[in-house]
């Protein structure tokens, strides 16, 4: 992938250069698959990279998610500014093996720190994000029944990390509440004739082992405009945090039933690199 | 639910696995001893590192030392009265940036490791000083 090779020289060259480490090791998550600092598919109220209040930093990062009858891959970049506000843009190429067919979507992403800081506030850290998506060709979005090509989400995110909570490991727990007429992120499309209530509940929690490995668990709820039965999705994850230059994320997803096809399980991998 | 109970399980591993003795953080770093290795390698990582040691260009390490040990065995419930000026009064002028204090809680974390404090035990002990944050940065 031209994406993926762009990105593994950019990690190379500039991972030596400037990086900003204003923050604890691991604290700002990994990229979820929209392009939001997140887990890997929940978007979390910590913004992107190492900044703190006077540091900016980037950040970049490609996923793949390889399922029974798809393939996802996303590749995408994340600014810092400040710790207040990250911007980010992902792009998504879905590829339907059966239909030999490739849907691919950018999504440009803003988030902005309301209150708080994951380690030190009393009450969680607490973030405001939008994503708009937009699809590159609309045909199956429109086949199956979608109203349009593009659209905006946007989410209320909360997380806390909690110093030696859980038998003296740090834990960690994320909640977000998303606004969205996105069919499977909107890779169908957005809308249908079955538009069901568009507000949907995320959550994750991990555990850190060590400084350098978390595991954890997400959960997204999904809606079904489409009325095909699109199913809420879960993962597990295991990341690996080495440095505050890179981090590498590996999960097993249960994303259910996708476009007609049941039991869409697989594994997925991500790797974000620091400048 | 399948995915619940599964990390519910986990959860509760991962806490019986470490269930915690009743025993002082003041103890578990190992007490007056382990407090003064812990406290003699963090200096050394401070006076390693060139961002942080310039903090400490007028001060006397020695009661640094001292009050330091002191400050940290009352912290962690140990058998001391910490009576030096209080953390807002010693880092007032220091402007210390949120950066620079994560640093330091990075040096403390190195030092603890290299004196051999536990995983789950650091935890618990930085979960005692985080707190205390706001009384030290951006005075
Ligand atoms: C055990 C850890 C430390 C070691 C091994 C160490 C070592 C040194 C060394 C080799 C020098 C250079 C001396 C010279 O050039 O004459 C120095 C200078 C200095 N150190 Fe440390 N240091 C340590 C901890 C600290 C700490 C914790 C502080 C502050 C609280 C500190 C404050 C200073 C100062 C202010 C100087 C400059 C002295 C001067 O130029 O007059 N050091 N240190
Ligand atoms: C929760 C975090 C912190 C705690 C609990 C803490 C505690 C203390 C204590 C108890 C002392 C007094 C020692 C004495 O009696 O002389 C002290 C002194 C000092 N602290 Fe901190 N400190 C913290 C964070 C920091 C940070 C992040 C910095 C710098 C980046 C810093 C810089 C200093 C300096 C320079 C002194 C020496 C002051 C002097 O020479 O009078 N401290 N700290």
């Amino acid at each position: 992938m031209k994406w993926a090779s762009v990105f593994a020289v950019c990690l190379f060259v500039c991972g030596s250069t400037y990086a900003a480490t204003g923050k604890l090791l691991a604290t700002p998550g990994v990229s979820q698959v929209e392009g939001s600092a997140g887990g890997g598919i929940v978007p979390w109220a910590q913004l992107a990279g190492y900044a703190s209040e006077d540091e900016w930093s980037a950040s970049g990062f490609c996923s793949r998610a390889s399922l029974k009858d798809y393939q996802l891959d996303v590749c995408g970049v994340q600014a810092n500014l400040f710790d207040r506000v990250e911007l980010s843009f992902a792009r998504q190429n879905f590829d339907v093996d059966a239909l030999n067919l490739d849907i691919e979507q950018d999504i440009v992403g803003a988030k902005v720190r309301l209150y708080g800081d994951i380690v030190y506030s009393k009450y969680p850290q607490l973030s405001f994000g939008i994503q708009h998506k937009s699809l590159d060709d609309a045909t199956v979005a429109n086949l199956l029944g979608a109203e349009d090509d593009s659209g905006t989400d946007y989410y209320l995110a909360a997380s806390k990390l909690h110093l030696g909570a859980v038998g003296g490991y740090n834990w960690f727990w994320n909640i977000t509440m998303r606004h969205s007429r996105a069919n499977q992120l909107g890779l169908l499309g957005y809308g249908g004739a079955n538009d069901s209530t568009p507000w949907q509940l995320e959550a994750s929690s991990a555990v850190f082992l060590s400084r350098h490995w978390a595991v954890g668990a997400e959960y997204r709820q999904k809606s079904n405009n489409l009325g095909l039965g699109e199913s809420d999705w879960k993962d597990i994850f295991v990341a690996w945090i080495p440095n505050k230059s890179v981090s590498v994320t590996a999960a097993w997803l249960d994303l259910g039933k996708i476009a007609g096809q049941t039991s869409q399980t697989g594994w997925y991998l991500s790797v974000t690199g620091y400048f | 639910m399948k995915w619940l109970s599964l990390t519910a399980i986990l959860l509760f591993l991962v806490a019986c696995s470490a269930s915690t003795p009743k025993t002082s953080l003041y103890v578990q770093i190992g007490g007056n001893i382990g407090a003064e290795k812990l406290v003699d390698a963090f200096i050394k990582q401070i006076g390693n590192d060139d961002v942080i040691l310039p903090y400490f260009r007028e001060s006397n390490v020695r009661h640094f030392r001292e009050g330091f040990i002191t400050h940290l065995c009352d912290t962690l419930d140990g058998p001391c009265d910490y009576e030096g000026d209080s953390m807002v009064q010693i880092h007032t002028g220091m402007a210390i940036s949120e950066s620079d204090f994560n640093r330091v809680v990075d040096l403390l974390i190195n030092a603890m490791s290299e004196v051999g404090i536990a995983h789950s035990v650091q935890n618990q002990v930085l979960a005692r000083l985080a707190p205390m944050r706001s009384e030290v940065i951006k005075l």
